[in-house]
């Protein structure tokens, strides 16, 4: 997020778009309802009839797919009315007239048509927004699960520099991350191209400064990304995977791609706190301890770095992550040993610009936000204030494009997948609470009622889904939340579970996968 | 600024809060069922009651603001006597089993009865009865020991925002419901548990796996390991098991939690948990010690790093880990095994 969790509650208008705001992240929900109490206007955008649909002041229910287009749209009538910030994009922005070059060709007609919405609601949505003082975007993998997810999300930033809203307290582009450290793992360089802090490995003088303070030579070529190593590997090109606290056998797209994948590996280590459905198929397991048994930090994703703290023992002979990895380390030949969590955050702050003033003795009592680059700094509640990181924001003009698999006479629908309130992700931790099995038991794909009639499929009743990569039975859910020709899955189940559906198609800058949209057929199974 | 005189003494305080703000920051303890700093002053309980200057009435100090000059008794003998007379009234119409109640020792109702010596309830006469509310998988609702403070309401309303339960009735018919009573089932109830975290008795209580005293419990404060929203939270430890979460104050969620955060722990000390390095021999596993699973490892990075090079290896790192072992496996994958080929499930 460019701003943080808290400003919410003073923004005037809120947008959500690609993001069940309410039930993936259940406490930004309660900001933004909050908001709203003391005047804020809500527009929501999504496939789906969402909770905060209720609560808005306009609701686009979009084709799964179309988001581009919307924002597009959005941004020709702000134009068109002028009501785009003028001040702010003379003085903070480049590429204005691309951009509006681009966006003339979005008219009315052509957004309602491709997003499968009235007119009307778009010029609202639209006016709501720039006539807005502090207006502020959330969205989550509904913009980012696409092949055009890193397009969408330039759309999104468009927007927000057209009316000025990046560099401002209660506004801004926010991205709601899904996990509880996966913005962390992006900082420490979870990722085939960034050392820690986003630090290129191609650059030379940047691998020079990891060579020094590391004391090892290391690679310059930028890595494979987890899609990328699951086609290497089935084709016989990796021979060995470490995989820590990872569940891909239910997470990954095509699961039947990622079974064979992860059996064609010659060794595979899993590390975990479960024998997850992916350790099942490892050659070695190791027994992680779970949150409450180590120290270390986690950041949220307001950018805020924060304690965890030890409170039991490790169950049986489990160790936590950071202590195998150490021992391991050792045995390769590192020469370093770490006394503690703590010890590994100073080397971090070391190497890692955004985490220069972060030590666990400044956020005992309360979490810093990055960038902190020294002991001095106070942490940073949002970004780009005064001028925007780069000197000028960019425009990046971006057109909408179909998703890589359309619906034909084989495959009629379209199927969405996303989240629940009661689960979490693949269930390991969430699947072995009662009440939230009690709440939330199977696997279910919602059904529009008219649909439903159509094949005379009736509330609880199991059928088959089928796409080009698989098939699977789960249960009919009969709603009016969603399009006749949209199906929508939580993907949280291993038992038919939703990802033996979903495209393996990729994003060409983020390589993230389009999850959110394949083409499926529906079969009535009987009783 | 305005200048006050509690208890004969003078004060200089900030114009616009109230006496029990003021008090609050003063460090003079008033007493209070219904309060909540986080909620609109409600005035309910009449428990923070006291005694100012011109007058007619005792007022309730959480919702009576400073004015300059004010002159305000906190404990003299009619404020004490007022508050005796509430809660003589609350326990009148409460069950008297302090002994087995899951609350007690963080009971409020039982602190304050202690404080202020009131050993029994003295209004003989009709009491509540009414059907335990059990349909919730994670929490009881008991109307029987309710002191219709309505801060679980207003949590409900003002902060949560949904609106599940709300007060029905009139009088001594007063009660906490769902729409038209038909249960928390059958609610718009999240099972957030922001209800539970505010209730001051033991009308709402989290359902316990474990049994624990309130005094055997140990807190520590913590992340929540969930969404990506970092809630702080308070894990309640008894032994060396993990037997309940709490809301922890402060940014980000300010004592607010969802039901993964509040209620989602039990996976901690499920038997399921791996708690042996396990290796497989002839397609099952078989439990190992740590150095055999280290040398196994080794070995094998040893011979296929010689036999394929470092780019046939592949890292998954973890969203779920902390930033710390996020920090140690890149650098293991890229300084040790001679890889960039690291990645973890942020596009997941």
């Amino acid at each position: 997020m460019t701003n943080s969790i808290e400003e919410i509650i003073n923004t005037d208008a809120i947008f959500v778009i690609g993001s069940n705001t309410t039930e993936n992240h259940p406490i930004i929900g309660t900001y933004m309802k909050r908001a709203l109490k003391r005047g804020a206007k809500l527009i929501v955008a999504d496939p789906r009839r969402i909770e905060l649909a209720d609560y808005a002041d306009v609701f686009l229910q979009i084709k799964p797919g179309s988001n581009i287009a919307l924002l597009n749209g959005m941004m020709n009538v702000i134009i068109e009315d002028e009501l785009y910030d003028k001040n702010y994009v003379q003085s903070n922005t480049e590429n204005f007239e691309q951009l509006k070059d681009l966006i003339k060709d979005y008219t009315l007609d052509v957004v309602a048509k491709i997003c499968g919405v009235d007119k009307e609601d778009i010029i609202k949505a639209a006016r709501i927004y720039a006539e807005a003082d502090k207006a502020g975007i959330y969205y989550a993998m509904g913009i980012t699960q696409h092949t055009t997810g890193t397009h969408s999300v330039m759309s999104i930033s468009n927007l927000s520099l057209l009316c000025g809203n990046v560099g401002k307290e209660s506004a801004g582009v926010n991205p709601l991350r899904g996990q509880n450290n996966v913005q962390g793992a992006c900082d420490m360089g979870g990722l085939p191209a960034d050392f820690p802090g986003y630090q290129k490995v191609f650059k030379p003088e940047i691998q020079k400064k990891f060579e020094t303070i590391w004391e090892e030579k290391l690679p310059n070529k930028a890595g494979l990304t987890v899609p990328e190593m699951m086609n290497e590997a089935e084709k016989g090109n990796i021979k060995f995977m470490y995989i820590m606290g990872e569940n891909p056998m239910v997470s990954d797209p095509d699961l039947n791609h990622v079974k064979k994948a992860l059996t064609d590996i010659d060794f595979l280590v899993v590390q975990d706190i479960f024998l997850t459905e992916t350790a099942e198929l490892a050659d070695i397991v190791l027994p992680a301890a779970s949150f409450a048994e180590k120290d270390g930090t986690f950041t949220n994703t307001e950018r805020r770095v924060q304690r965890i703290r030890k409170a039991i023992e490790p169950v049986g002979e489990a160790k936590a992550d950071w202590q195998i990895l150490d021992e391991l380390m050792r045995k390769l030949g590192h020469d370093k040993e770490y006394s503690g969590p703590g010890d590994i955050m100073d080397e971090i702050r070391t190497v890692t610009p955004q985490y220069g003033g972060i030590t666990y003795d400044r956020i005992e009592e309360e979490g810093i936000q990055w960038p902190c680059p020294d002991m001095s700094h106070p942490g940073t509640k949002y970004l780009h204030k005064g001028t925007v990181a780069r000197g000028k924001g960019l425009f990046m003009a971006v057109d909408h494009r179909d998703s890589a698999e359309v619906v034909d006479s084989e495959y009629p629908f379209v199927f969405t997948t996303g989240r629940i309130l009661y689960h979490y992700h693949t269930r390991s931790m969430t699947g072995r609470v009662e009440g939230l099995n009690e709440l939330a038991p199977e696997s279910y794909v919602e059904i529009n009622e008219v649909t439903a009639n159509k094949f005379d499929i009736s509330n609880g009743e199991k059928v088959r889904l089928t796409s080009r990569r698989g098939s699977i039975v789960t249960t009919a859910k009969v709603t009016d939340i969603i399009d006749e020709d949209v199906l929508f899955m939580p993907f949280h189940y291993a038992e038919g579970a939703a990802n033996y559906l979903t495209n393996t198609k990729l994003d060409e800058t983020a390589k993230i996968p389009e999850l959110k949209v394949a083409a499926v057929r529906i079969e009535k199974l009987g009783s | 600024m305005a200048e006050i005189t509690i208890n004969a003494k003078k004060y200089q305080v900030n114009s616009g809060i109230t006496i029990l703000e003021a008090c609050n920051r003063l460090g003079i303890s008033i007493p209070t069922l219904c309060h909540d700093d986080r909620l609109e002053p409600y005035a309910a309980c009449r428990l923070c009651v006291v005694e100012v200057k011109g007058k007619k009435n005792l007022q309730t100090s959480c919702s009576t603001k400073i004015r300059d000059g004010m002159v305000v008794e906190t404990h003299n003998k009619r404020v004490i006597n007022a508050r005796k007379e509430v809660l003589d009234l609350l326990f009148s119409n409460h069950p008297e089993d302090c002994l087995t109640c899951e609350k007690a020792g963080g009971c409020k109702l039982q602190d304050y009865c202690y404080e202020y010596g009131v050993e029994e309830g003295t209004y003989v006469g009709e009491k509540k009865d009414y059907h335990i509310d059990d349909s919730n998988p994670f929490y009881t609702y008991d109307p029987n020991k309710c002191i219709l403070c309505g801060k679980c309401v207003r949590v409900c309303d003002e902060l949560q925002c949904t609106n599940a339960i709300g007060l029905g009735n009139r009088g001594f018919d007063s009660k906490v419901v769902t729409p038209f009573d038909l249960g928390l089932a059958t609610s718009n109830c999240v099972s957030c548990g922001n209800c539970v975290a505010v209730c001051p008795v033991g009308a709402l209580t989290p359902k316990k796996k474990e049994k624990y005293r309130t005094w055997e419990i140990r807190k520590v404060k913590t992340t929540c390991s969930y969404c990506g929203v970092g809630c702080q939270i308070e894990l309640l430890v008894k032994g060396d098991k993990v037997v309940g979460v709490e809301p922890a104050r402060g940014t980000p969620n300010d004592g607010l939690l969802c039901v993964k955060g509040r209620f989602g722990y039990s996976f901690i000390n499920h038997s399921d948990r791996l708690k042996a390095p396990l290796i497989k021999r002839n397609g099952e596993f078989e439990e190992a010690t740590w150095e055999e699973a280290y040398d196994l490892i080794i070995d094998k990075i040893s011979e296929i790093k010689e036999e394929y090079g470092s780019e046939s290896f592949a890292g998954l790192t973890s969203a779920r880990c902390t930033n710390e072992e996020n920090y140690l496996f890149q650098k293991m994958f890229r300084a040790l095994i001679g890889t960039n080929n690291v990645d973890h499930c942020a596009r997941l």
